[in-house]
């Protein structure tokens, strides 16, 4: 997180700041199948509503992005390779919610809705968002989005309730092959850097790389990283997502020089008209 | 598919090397529906409208201020209409009311309704009970001062997202936001006074439209290739309309507006028109600009 204000100190910190445990997804593309378990085992758990079958054309994928109805989607990518089988290969990999360090979406929602939980996981609460849309053009992912039917915004909660009780969530139960890992944030991105040497060893996987894996990034880091075997925007992904406060108080001084040049205007032209 | 694999067969298409996931957008097109750039108008002009009534109540014109501050007060009713019907749940707007959020530009901007519409309220009553005058100039200050904000706070909502073409021009967008507002609260004042009585509306059409195509023209060179939705598709098309609407409704009212009544309706109509047809203009580009992902990419490689 970027430095509080005094005032902001006054809040208690979430758990995972004040030195708790922050909990999130380490999504490895190198060894998803593309079962799409965990796009099914999302919707039941969490209800989220299901739409009539449509077929994409775009090689397995028929759920195509995140949004309010799809909390998790895998994309499946046909790429060239010379040394792999007919000189095609399959890139695969289940896109989440990033769970910002510092999120977009929580930090533009003018409600109050979207809130940090205990496990440092952005969650929307359903009985205050007012459907305003604000997070849907800020967040940097495209993730979160209105439900057309409902008014109101949705995203993945990284199971909030099953977390409260010491549930793994859904989506990572389901996976059979451990694709997707859940479990306390630094420990993942331990794992996620071992895991990525060897993946490099293998051939075709040279441009492996991680995602949102540390802090370094435009959003201090996501709470849900990724192992990928291409560049990001292959995936679908942003290469390099941004939200920083300071943009913002730079844009508010911009504002600021703007609004007296409105009063200059008025009182410019309101001169001499006095007679 | 590489020759050798498959003896005499040759691939007659190129290898695929995918640069984006099937063209699909990034980030989401904007939920928001058309009230939404009407509200950039509309609450634009008001608060432009309410610095006027300030302005004109401090250098003892009174005439000029009531008839400002009666159109802000207008302005600051249609405006709230304007956005909770934009809403998912509109039955839920006083939720907008909830917290003070600072990081939130649509809570900044809630705020400075509330507080602009009471004040502009509280002007016009403690007027009409004919108060003492410091009431009435109070008020109208506390709206003067929150005015210019309510006008720019909206460029700022746009460009702390993380669509490209609003994102790119974040540091420009507010000049463009108070050029436009600044020329329609001209235009209606053009509208609402005698030829005689109107020569701050005309100067405030003539700066605002200066500062609204320079900001404008200044704001599509720095986004560079960024700015293609403002020459393509339906925000084209607006914003050539805003720029000859902008341009000869100012033209008209500097000059033949001077003299004549109905040369200063027609060129302030025109202003307004293009005031409005730029917001729409910025607002539809936000759409094709998230449509398609290369800008996106562009903007971050």
């Amino acid at each position: 997180m970027t430095a509080a204000s005094p005032r902001q100190a006054a809040v208690p910190l979430p758990v995972w700041q004040a030195g708790g445990t922050r909990m999130g997804f380490f999504t490895d593309s190198s060894i998803c199948i593309g079962c799409k378990a965990c796009e099914v085992a999302c919707k039941e758990w969490n209800g989220v509503p299901d739409r009539d079958p449509a077929w994409s054309g775009n090689s397995y994928d028929n759920t195509l992005r995140l949004g309010a109805n799809s909390w998790r989607h895998v994309a499946f990518v046909e790429r060239h390779h010379p040394d792999q089988g007919g000189g095609l290969q399959w890139l695969m990999s289940s896109d989440v919610c990033k769970h910002c360090t510092r999120a977009a979406c929580l930090e533009v929602c003018p409600t109050g809705a979207i809130f940090r939980s205990e496990f440092g996981t952005v969650v929307v609460q359903e009985d205050i968002c007012n459907g305003c849309g604000y997070c849907v053009s800020a967040c940097p992912f495209g993730v979160i989005e209105r439900r057309q039917d409902d008014g109101r915004a949705f995203k993945c909660t990284l199971c909030y309730d099953r977390l409260k009780v010491g549930e793994t969530p859904a989506c990572a139960r389901a996976c059979p092959t451990e694709s997707i890992q859940f479990g306390p944030l630094d420990e993942l991105r331990e794992r996620a850097r071992t895991r990525l040497e060897q993946v490099r060893q293998e051939p075709g996987h040279e441009q492996a790389q991680l995602y949102g894996a540390d802090g370094s990034d435009g959003v201090g880091g996501f709470g849900a990283f990724f192992l990928l075997l291409d560049k990001p925007e292959v995936y679908g992904l942003p290469p390099a997502p941004t939200y920083r406060r300071s943009e913002l108080a730079t844009m508010w001084g911009m504002a600021s020089a703007a609004s007296m040049l409105i009063l200059a205007g008025v009182v410019g032209s309101l001169r001499r008209q006095r007679r | 598919m590489s020759p050798g694999s498959h003896g005499t067969e040759r691939a007659m298409v190129p290898p695929v090397q995918p640069r984006s996931y099937y063209g699909l957008p990034i980030v989401k097109r904007p939920a928001w529906t058309i009230e939404v750039p009407w509200y950039f108008f509309v609450g634009g002009a008001t608060g432009a409208l309410a610095a006027t009534a300030m302005a004109a109540r401090r250098s003892g014109q009174g005439r000029l201020a009531r008839r400002a501050r009666r159109m802000a007060l207008l302005g600051s009713l249609v405006s709230p209409i304007l956005l909770i019907s934009d809403l998912g749940r509109p039955e839920r707007f006083l939720n907008m009311l909830r917290v003070f959020r600072p990081t939130s530009p649509m809570s900044v901007g809630s705020w400075t309704l509330v507080g602009l519409g009471s004040a502009l309220g509280a002007g016009e009553v403690a007027e009409q009970l004919g108060l003492p005058g410091f009431a009435v100039t109070g008020a109208d200050t506390t709206a003067g001062v929150l005015g210019p904000i309510l006008s720019t706070y909206t460029a700022v909502l746009i460009g702390n997202t993380a669509n490209p073409i609003w994102r790119g021009a974040r540091h420009l967008l507010p000049f463009v936001f108070a050029g436009s507002s600044l020329a329609s609260a001209g235009a209606a004042v053009c509208v609402t006074s005698p030829v005689g009585d109107a020569q701050a509306g005309r100067r405030m059409v003539g700066w605002g439209t200066v500062l609204e195509q320079g900001a404008g023209l200044a704001m599509e060179r720095k986004l560079g290739d960024l700015a293609r939705p403002y020459r393509e598709g339906r925000a084209g098309t607006l914003n050539r309309w805003q720029r000859f609407s902008s341009l000869a409704g100012s033209a008209l009212v500097v000059t033949w507006g001077r003299r004549s009544r109905r040369a200063a309706v027609i060129g302030s109509a025109l202003t307004l028109a293009g005031s409005a047809a730029l917001r729409q203009s910025i607002y539809q580009a936000g759409f094709q600009s998230a449509e398609d992902p290369r800008y996106l990419v562009e903007s971050q490689s």
